[in-house]
């Protein structure tokens, strides 16, 4: 299983740079923040480790990791389409 | 049920993937990003949907919480303060694996179901099949969060300069003490996860979380401003490694596939912004940039220029092209230099913008800035596509910006920044260098460009000047 799970993060780590290359320096932040908030997948785990529920202590520390995560993902995701929207405006020709 | 999350898992892996590559262009960017939030809803609510026997209470708590907070976050925050929050999200990327890591250890191990709650007598690295890999995640899992989590937090004070100042911040007998405490970090990590046992394990994995943040401080504080690019990519990458820990830890491909296409993006970026400097990765970390060296000798024959004669010079002008830098976020004159680039490209001036890649404090700053004062993208020109340029060019208008114009890279082979490739706005006929003081940049060296017949100090808030400027063009 660690194997095949290395594997898993070798190939993501290659797939990465072959992805992410040439990204032009206008693109720099957004990248940036959206890549962070795909990084917010730990709710995934958060989520699923969350579900045994047993010791309140663990619970208090799944429920702070989702919070956490969640800041992440819905805070990273806005915050990238905010920005390029920015950019996006920018298409049509100044005002004269 | 479980295929189907798998299923699920899989489509949001590609989705990923795909919205990552679309953020690469300009044109697909924003469609890029809506991939990628999608494929994350479609892994929550397959999550949701699969894992029977959540605590519900605790997980809509916090799935609300986190949202209304990331969505709050997202739309207040000015454009000026996108370094903070960028730095802030990869912290909270950090402290979400770190307490992952510790609520798996309390959940599984020191209170698992089956034993009716009673504390294990083995430590965590016995506690199943596969147990010492287990532990070795946990226990990775709880540094890479926990140093993640502290640094992104000081870069965030750091960049603030209220409560930490933004200069590097060198301990004496600084590189003893990081790699002490990186090595009790290490030896107490494998004491949480495979020598002791029960309540015992537990206490030493916080007391690690602890450590670990202790050591992520380290790593930040002798770290200048303008290293700061580079910083925040780098903890964009740890962020994406974090989350790959977490995956190793529950066993989950999709956490170690997401984690790390983020940890080579923070890569290839805190590559990119190091090339930008001609330093090396290794040299930015070690810190302490701008301590010492370099020529600090008194300025002679400086020339400087009020509003109204630098409205005359710009007045006259066939093409102008500005030259932002750290200087125009503080002094927040991107509005005034959009205005002003309005007002002279309607008297038929060719206006163009001139970014270096480690302006600003972190990856792209300029360009959101100047995004948000709707600057057009096409006017933005990258260092090699607009260097040639400068000799062509009437008036160069530096705002804010000092060692990355800074000739010395290219006249003086023993100066710190030696070989770092800069805009050569000294090749344009004049050159307007809007700054408060003849204070030295980053780098703490001397700029020659002051000296130079063809510079005229405009001595002033950015904003202000600019602002004066504009309406002695207008009148």
């Amino acid at each position: 299983m660690l194997l095949l799970l290395l594997f898993v993060f070798l190939l993501g780590i290659f797939l990465g740079f072959e992805v992410i290359s040439k990204v032009p320096p206008i693109l720099h932040t957004p990248l940036m923040s959206g890549a962070n908030a795909i990084s917010g997948i730990t709710v995934v785990g958060a989520l699923a480790c969350a579900r045994l529920g047993y010791a309140s202590f663990a619970n208090l520390l799944g429920f702070l990791a989702i919070t956490a995560a969640m800041v992440n993902v819905v805070g990273g995701f806005l915050v990238t389409d905010r920005m390029l929207g920015m950019f996006a405006a920018k298409k049509k020709p100044p005002q004269p | 049920m479980h295929v189907l999350a798998d299923i699920a898992y899989l489509a949001a892996a590609a989705l990923f993937v795909l919205g990552l590559k679309m953020l690469n262009r300009v044109r697909t960017a924003r469609r890029g990003n809506a991939l990628a939030a999608v494929g994350m809803a479609l892994a929550i609510i397959a999550t949701l949907a699969t894992h029977a026997g959540l605590s519900w209470s605790w997980i809509i708590a916090g799935l609300l919480a986190g949202s209304v907070l990331g969505a709050w976050l997202a739309r207040a925050v000015p454009m000026t303060s996108m370094p903070e929050m960028v730095a802030l999200l990869n912290g909270l990327g950090g402290l979400a694996s770190l307490l992952v890591g510790l609520s798996v250890f309390w959940s599984e191990y020191l209170h698992p179901p089956f034993a009716g709650g009673a504390a294990p007598e083995f430590p965590l690295a016995q506690s199943h099949a596969g147990g010492a890999q287990w532990a070795l995640t946990v226990v990775l899992s709880v540094i890479v969060g926990a140093v993640t989590f502290t640094g992104s937090l000081m870069a965030v004070l750091k960049l603030q300069e209220k409560l930490v100042k933004g200069t590097p911040i060198v301990l004496p007998g600084r590189h003893a003490i990081n790699v002490g405490v990186a090595l009790a970090t290490l030896a107490l990590g494998a004491f949480a996860g495979f020598v002791l046992a029960g309540p015992a394990a537990g206490t030493a994995l916080l007391a690690l979380a602890v450590l670990a943040g202790v050591l992520g401080v380290l790593l930040v504080i002798p770290i200048g401003g303008a290293d700061m690019p580079v910083v925040i990519s780098l903890l964009n990458s740890y962020s994406g490694i974090a989350g790959s820990m977490t995956g190793f830890v529950l066993n989950e491909p999709l956490l170690i596939a997401a984690g790390a296409l983020v940890g080579a993006s923070g890569i290839i970026l805190s590559q990119l912004m190091c090339k930008a400097m001609n330093r090396s990765l290794g040299a930015v970390l070690i810190g302490g940039f701008g301590a010492g060296g370099g020529d600090k000798s008194a300025y002679k024959n400086v020339k400087s220029a009020s509003p109204e004669e630098a409205a005359m010079i710009l007045d006259g002008a066939g093409s102008v092209i500005f030259v932002p830098g750290y200087g125009m976020a503080v002094s927040q004159a991107q509005h005034v230099v959009k205005d002003l680039a309005n007002a002279l490209e309607s008297r038929g001036t060719n206006v163009r913008f001139a970014i270096h890649p480690v302006a600003g404090r972190m990856p792209g700053h300029m360009n959101v800035l100047l995004a948000e004062a709707d600057v057009p993208y096409d006017k933005l020109y990258e260092l090699d596509r607009i260097n040639g340029d400068f000799k062509t060019t009437e008036v160069a208008v530096v705002i804010g910006a000092n060692d990355v114009v800074n000739p010395a890279a290219i006249d003086d082979p023993q100066s710190p920044i030696a070989g770092m490739p800069i805009l050569n706005v000294h090749e344009a006929q004049t050159v307007l260098m809007v700054k408060r003081s003849l204070s030295p940049g980053y780098a703490g060296i001397k700029n020659p460009l002051f000296e130079r017949d063809n510079c005229l100090m405009c001595f002033g808030d950015g904003k202000q000047f600019l602002s004066e400027v504009l309406q002695e063009l207008k009148s």
